[in-house]
Formats: C-alpha cells, sequence, structure tokens
C-alpha cells in the first residue's frame, strides 16, 4: 500500500467520531436488520437480551470489518471522490489505529458471540469478518472484475449468523435469504459502478466497467436481475414467507426487471463525467437509468425483508406452497 | 515562544472525547458480560445444591 500525503501528515487531531465513521455506520445498519430478520424468521423462543446481543456482536463484527477495509484501502480511498473524505485518507485517523481498531472489535464481538450464544454462529461472524477484510479487501478487489460478485458473499451472511444464533442451525431457508442478497449485489453494485467508474479507473480497481465496458456490464446487470427476482420469490415456496410476502416480492421484482431491462437498452456509463456532484444519486440524463436500478435495489431489498420480518412478528401464516 | 510539543485546546478536547468514549465501551462491555452471565445461568443460581 502506497502511504498519501495526508496519511504522514496527521494534523488534525482524531475525534471520537471519526472512530464510529470508521465502522461505516450506514454498512452496519443494513447488516443489523438482515441480521434481525434472520434472527426473527429462526422462530425460535431466545431471550430478548440474548438477542440483542446477537444483533449486537453482528453490528460490531460488520463495524471491524469497515475499520480493516478503510484501514487496507487507505490508498485507492484517496483517489476516490466517494471516500476521499474517509478518517484515514483524510488524516484524521493513522492506518495502525483503524488496523488496532478493526482487530480488537473483531476478537471481541466473536467471543461475546460464543459465549452469549454459541460458536456456530460465533465461527460464522469470524468467517464473515475474515473474508470481508481478507478475500475481498486484500485479494479479490483489486485483482478481479468478479470482486464484489464473490466479496458480496460477507454482505449476503448476517441473516444466517442471526439464524444460527437463534437456533444453532442454519436450514435450507437462512441460506436462502444468504442467497437473495448475494445475487442481488452483483446488480446493484455495478449500477452504482456504471457511473463512478471513473473512479475506480483512476484508483486502479478492475470493477467490471472499467474491464469489461458498459455494454457488457448492462447485460451482466440484467442477468443477475433475472436471477435474484425468481429468487426473491422463493421464500413464498418453501415456508418462509406468506401472503403478503409474495405480493410485495412479485410487484417489486417486477419494477426491478423494468429498470434493469431499460437500463439495458441504456447507453449508461459510456460517457464520463456521469456525476453532478459528490452525491450517489445526483447524475446526469445518461446516467439516471444506473441510478434509478441502483436507488431501486436498496428500496427492494429493505422491502422484502421487512415484509419477512413484519409477517414473523405478526405470526402470519407461510403459504408454503411447495412443502 | 510557545512550547511546540504542548497541546493545543483542540487537541485536548479531542483525547478526552476519545477517552469517554473508550471508557463507556469498555463499561458497556462489562455490564453485557454479566448480564448475560445472568441471563445464561437463569435459575440455576438460586437452585444449585448448596
Amino acid at each position: 500500500m502506497a502511504m498519501t500525503a495526508a496519511q504522514t501528515d496527521i494534523r488534525a487531531p482524531a475525534r471520537w467520531q471519526d472512530f464510529v465513521q470508521l465502522l461505516k455506520p450506514r454498512v452496519m445498519s443494513l447488516v443489523v436488520f438482515t441480521a434481525l430478520t434472520g434472527l426473527v424468521c429462526a422462530g425460535q423462543p431466545i431471550n430478548p437480551i440474548l438477542a440483542g446481543v446477537a444483533i449486537l456482536c453482528i453490528a460490531v463484527g460488520a463495524g471491524a470489518s469497515g475499520a480493516l477495509n478503510m484501514w487496507y484501502d487507505a490508498d485507492i480511498d484517496a483517489k476516490m471522490r466517494r471516500t476521499r473524505g474517509r478518517p484515514v485518507p483524510a488524516g484524521r485517523v493513522q492506518g495502525a489505529d483503524a488496523l488496532a481498531l478493526g482487530v480488537v472489535l473483531s476478537l471481541f464481538s466473536v467471543m461475546l458471540m460464543g459465549m452469549a450464544l454459541n460458536w456456530l454462529a460465533a465461527g460464522l461472524l469470524a468467517f464473515t469478518i475474515l473474508f470481508y477484510a481478507v478475500v475481498y479487501t486484500m485479494w479479490l478487489k483489486r485483482l478481479t472484475a468478479q470482486n464484489i460478485v464473490i466479496g458480496g458473499l460477507a454482505g449476503a451472511l448476517p441473516p444466517v449468523i442471526g439464524w444460527a444464533a437463534a437456533s444453532g442451525t442454519t436450514p435450507l431457508n437462512a441460506w436462502l435469504l444468504c442467497a437473495i442478497i448475494f445475487f442481488w449485489t452483483p446488480p446493484h453494485f455495478w449500477a452504482l459502478s456504471l457511473y463512478t467508474s471513473e473512479d475506480y479507473a483512476k484508483a486502479g480497481v478492475p470493477m467490471m466497467p472499467v474491464v469489461a465496458g458498459a455494454p457488457s456490464t448492462r447485460r451482466q446487470i440484467l442477468i443477475y436481475s433475472l436471477l435474484v427476482v425468481p429468487l426473491c420469490l422463493a421464500p413464498a415456496f418453501t415456508g418462509l414467507g406468506g401472503a403478503a410476502y409474495l405480493a410485495v416480492a412479485a410487484a417489486g421484482g417486477l419494477v426491478f426487471l423494468l429498470l434493469a431491462f431499460r437500463l439495458y437498452r441504456s447507453h449508461a456509463g459510456e460517457t464520463s463525467g456521469q456525476r453532478t456532484s459528490d452525491g450517489l444519486y445526483d447524475v446526469r440524463a445518461g446516467a439516471r437509468d444506473a441510478r434509478n436500478l441502483f436507488a431501486f435495489s436498496i428500496l427492494y431489498l429493505a422491502l422484502i425483508f421487512a415484509t419477512l420480518l413484519a409477517e414473523h412478528l405478526a405470526g402470519a401464516t407461510p403459504l408454503e406452497l411447495l412443502v | 515562544m510557545s512550547d511546540p510539543n504542548r497541546e493545543s485546546e483542540a487537541e485536548w478536547k479531542a483525547r478526552r472525547g476519545r477517552n469517554i468514549a473508550l471508557a463507556l465501551g469498555l463499561i458497556l462491555f462489562v455490564v453485557l458480560v454479566f448480564v448475560v452471565t445472568i441471563v445464561r445461568l437463569g435459575g440455576n443460581v438460586a437452585n444449585r445444591p448448596l
């Protein structure tokens, strides 16, 4: 890793808020939400305090892997508009401090999960942290355009960890939730990278639009969308989701496919300077189809997990169309 | 002439904030371990053979 000028010239004192920022709170909130869904869907009686500890451990573990990612990627973060304001590249926190925070929180979260809940959940949490920090961040991200496809497993595992924490097992339905997030990640992330590819090219990160070009990326987004939408309907057939879930997943899935098809037919990602500000959603007309799919993909995932969560909390009867 | 090694007001405030956050984090961890121990042991504490 090349040290940036900002890293070696630490002037601004690190505030506690900078260390919170190292934990990627926005990513953490999505992880908490999907893990909670897995924990509730397990349908096992669990002490509410232990359930809270399980969610806290998963959140802290996700934060720890975020800190390790920011430590290792400080050199490329400094080159990208979206990430140059992060504490390490901006020089507010030293890389060694980010590393120490990541390692300490990883150990604490895994050990507490093992002692308070069970060692299956702790093992899965440890695997997730290592996979994100080592396999994705240190290895795949700079090596292959399939980086976020394979690395997406780390973001897909929290519902399985939540399920394991509640029940001590990981049945097929838990892995179905994992598969939904896994196959959702490429269309979600590639839609974003279609209009941020200049940043990735500048930083030397082989994101799909940089390596394969925009038309190929749009085609692959469509293929993954055709895979993920039927997968999102599957819980209604496996005894996990009810009628409300089927309705939300089907209606949202149609919109998802429509947006993916419009993106496929567009020329998004073929011209430079598609963003009008540092914000993730401010784009020029040519990139709107990519921005729309990116934004809707977040809403779609949140909606289907929220519906599953609501159904299980309300005690709704699963459809069990196939079982 | 001012001492270049002397901590500025902003540095002092930032360090104090970090120390308080660290202390609260450690206290929370200790409380969590205590509460988890009590929950896991449950009624076995009262019912154990003496």
